[in-house]
């Protein structure tokens, strides 16, 4: 089995099939990463390039392990020694990474749409790790396989997405994944955060923390990107914890058996409480190790696996 | 002085309210006569059965980017630009580098555009020194040199005392103080139309309040001056009502839109194509149709391109990271004879008032109609002749355009200006 497609640009243009494929082949490749050899030739003699125009250390690394587990040959480029801060237009940067015939480019970029801008010219795949303020698909697909561990479906759960939508690529992905496989997403936010016309992406917005949380199957809280905000969107972080901040009390109108997610990095104290993040219901752990499973399953139905390998049980 | 005859070709004038079969006869630069069966005497015969002859076309609203940006454009390439889209006519920004705030920088581009001979250039004058919104540039004397009107085109003016003054002194030359409504801190990093596609795209919206508030504001502003005011690339539904509300008042107020507002909508930016991306940015599909009614009711003046060449490097990035703006010249008028005038949306005759009758009284210029002893500023176009937009063959440096490979009912085929064929296809020079 393969994607029949190119790139893995956003989960948008994914069917609920690829999304079911993808998910199925991150079972298989979640076996290696508990065994003492954790390496598969599957991806032997292929190369990898980790393009990261932005920080990152947790998605940098998935992307970096998976590959490495996979055979294939990871390389790093980070912008800060890049040609990217000598002036070079993203445009050159690509088609002096082509002259280098890469199989796959993992790409982040602080624009967004700047994956399917490269992808067009790029004979490459291209594999979006977060761009802009779009999309993080594999961070979808990883929390998605998270969900699916501990609930056994997606279909009819209630799954409440909160805190700093506008500026989230997490909530974009996640958004669309979760109503594409049938579950009903709630959002809550300040009105600052909610970008404008977010019904239209299946979404419902609550109004308070409190209504959203009733009966919830899944939290994500999503990470305030001070970064990305160019004014203030609310007047302090002790009034954004007041308003929505993550509590156990708060955490006890959900169901009983809800579980929490973040994508982290976690600001603590500010979207979320640590007795939260660290007590039971966590499952962000989870979601950082089912990363790497759900990279090497992208990475590897995006290079096809040509050869003889099937599957990541091969050895 | 070479004399001209338009040999039994359809005159469109709504000057006139002429739509009649005959000979059109030019000389001396001048509409001579208009009749049946004209003596050629000693004048070139252009033989134009099944061509339409119609006043030269004038765009209210083009970048020729000289001085300072001749790697995008130059008064020479955009003119010729001008002459092979059907415009006999440009009025150009005043945002150049240095930009036209002084009389010497008016009469270096009417020199440049002497030198080039193609399109009539009016340039515009900006409203402040430097385009920076400080301090009133020295508009009279750049009147005296032969702007047409001022504009900050791109950098609209902020300070709204500065503004009152402009508009208040622009009353004694009766030019229009012609804005780019847009009130920018209320989006910074805004790159699209906010709505769903911005969140749908991630990219930062531009809500059409920045254009709305702005218009209301110079409106206001307008009223209390009593001078002209006119609104450039006028995009949003919201905007369009404060026009209708100020003519219904009297008020000197007019307004131009430009082709991609009235074809395109937001959600051609998915995809992330820089060539959709421009100020003020592609809205809805209401705010389209809304536009569309504007050009019906009469709401809308004129129909201008905002001509905004921009080198390929520049164009070809990020969406971030890519300039506003596209180019128009080339595709303006069979995109409109296309989508408007084919479609029924429009009359003809209507997209020709819009194109030069009512642009011309807008920085009340010479043309805009046929009538005898009128410059012979004339576009031929060919309604029924398609060609498919082919930006490699542009005369324009900027290759920027969202409509490459559409496929267009409605050609220009020739355009004279003065009298001088300027640009012309190959079929009606053999």
């Amino acid at each position: 089995m393969r994607l029949s497609r190119k790139d893995l640009l956003d989960i948008e243009s994914l069917s609920p099939a690829e999304i079911e494929l993808i998910l199925e082949t991150t079972s298989s490749f979640k076996e290696i990463n508990t065994r003492t050899i954790k390496k598969v030739p599957t991806l032997r003699g292929r190369m990898v390039i980790n393009f990261f125009f932005e920080n990152s250390t947790r998605t940098r690394t998935s992307f970096e392990i998976a590959a490495k587990r996979l055979s294939a040959d990871a390389i790093n480029i980070s912008a800060s020694v890049s040609s990217i801060s000598k002036g070079e237009t993203l445009l050159d940067t690509v088609r002096n990474l082509q002259a280098m015939a890469p199989d796959i480019l993992v790409m982040r970029h602080a624009a967004s749409g700047a994956p399917h801008f490269v992808a067009e010219r790029l004979q490459a795949s291209v594999v979006n790790a977060g761009d802009g303020i779009h999309e993080h698909p594999t961070q979808a697909l990883l929390d998605a396989f998270t969900i699916l561990e501990s609930k056994r479906r997606l279909d009819g759960l209630k799954v409440v997405i909160a805190g700093d939508l506008l500026h989230s690529r997490v909530f974009r992905s996640n958004v669309r994944l979760l109503t594409k496989m049938g579950s009903k997403v709630v959002v809550t936010g300040p009105p600052t955060l909610i970008p404008p016309a977010v019904e239209q992406l299946g979404a419902t917005v609550s109004p308070t923390m409190e209504q959203a949380l009733v009966d919830a199957d899944v939290v994500m809280m999503l990470r305030v990107q001070q970064e990305r905000m160019e004014a203030a969107f609310f007047p302090s972080v002790r009034e954004y914890f007041r308003l929505y901040g993550l509590t156990a009390e708060r955490l006890e109108r959900a169901r009983p058996d809800v579980i929490l997610m973040h994508p982290g990095p976690m600001n603590r104290g500010l979207e979320i409480d640590s007795s939260v993040a660290d007590g039971n219901f966590s499952v962000i752990l989870d979601q950082v190790t089912n990363g790497v499973a759900v990279r090497m399953a992208v990475l590897y139905l995006l290079a096809g696996a040509s050869g003889t390998e099937e599957s990541g049980n091969s050895q | 002085m070479t004399r001209l005859l338009l040999k039994n070709v359809r005159l469109v004038d709504p000057a006139q309210g002429l739509d009649e079969n005959g000979d059109l006869l030019m000389s001396n630069g001048k509409v001579e006569a208009f009749g049946k069966n004209l003596p050629a005497l000693n004048a070139k015969i252009i033989p134009a059965t099944g061509k339409v002859a119609v006043p030269g076309f004038i765009d209210l609203h083009v970048h020729l980017r000289e001085p300072g940006f001749e790697y995008k454009e130059t008064i020479t390439t955009g003119t010729a630009a001008a002459v092979a889209g059907g415009f006999t006519a440009v009025a150009t920004m005043a945002n150049t580098n240095p930009p036209n705030d002084c009389a010497a920088v008016t009469e270096f581009i009417l020199k440049r555009a002497a030198e080039a001979a193609n399109a009539r250039v009016y340039p515009i004058g900006s409203i402040t020194k430097g385009i920076e919104g400080q301090e009133l540039a020295e508009i009279g004397e750049m009147v005296e040199a032969g702007i047409v009107a001022i504009s900050d085109d791109g950098y609209p003016v902020k300070d709204i005392a500065v503004m009152r003054r402009a508009l208040e002194y622009a009353t004694q030359f009766n030019i229009p103080v012609i804005e780019h409504c847009e009130t920018p801190e209320l989006h910074p990093g805004g790159v699209m139309n906010e709505g769903y596609w911005s969140t749908s795209l991630g990219l930062r919206g531009i809500p059409t309040a920045s254009e709305e508030i702005s218009v209301k504001r110079n409106v206001v502003l307008a009223e209390l001056t009593g001078a002209r005011f006119h609104i450039a690339h006028l995009s949003s539904k919201g905007a369009l009502e404060i026009v209708r509300l100020a003519k219904d008042k009297g008020l000197a107020v007019t307004c131009e839109v430009t082709p991609h507002h009235l074809l395109l909508t937001d959600k051609s930016v998915k995809g992330y194509d820089p060539n959709t991306k421009m100020k003020p940015p592609l809205c809805t599909e209401e705010d389209r149709q809304a536009l569309l009614e504007g050009l019906r009711d009469g709401t809308v003046d004129a129909i201008a391109t905002d001509h905004a060449p921009h080198h390929q490097d520049e164009k070809d990035q990020e969406f971030d990271e890519a300039p506003f703006g596209i180019v128009g010249l080339e595709t303006a008028v069979s995109l409109c004879l296309h989508h408007l005038v084919g479609t029924g949306l429009i009359s003809l005759s209507r997209l020709i008032e819009l194109l030069s009758s009512s642009p011309a009284r807008i920085v009340k210029v010479d043309g805009g109609n046929l009538k005898l002893g009128a410059p012979a500023d004339v576009t031929l176009l060919d309604l029924e002749q398609t060609h498919v937009v082919d930006p490699s063959k542009f005369l324009s440096r900027g290759r920027n355009t969202p409509f490459e490979g559409s496929e267009l009912r409605g050609t220009v085929c020739a355009t004279i200006v003065g009298g001088d064929i300027k640009w012309a296809d190959e079929k009606i020079l053999d």
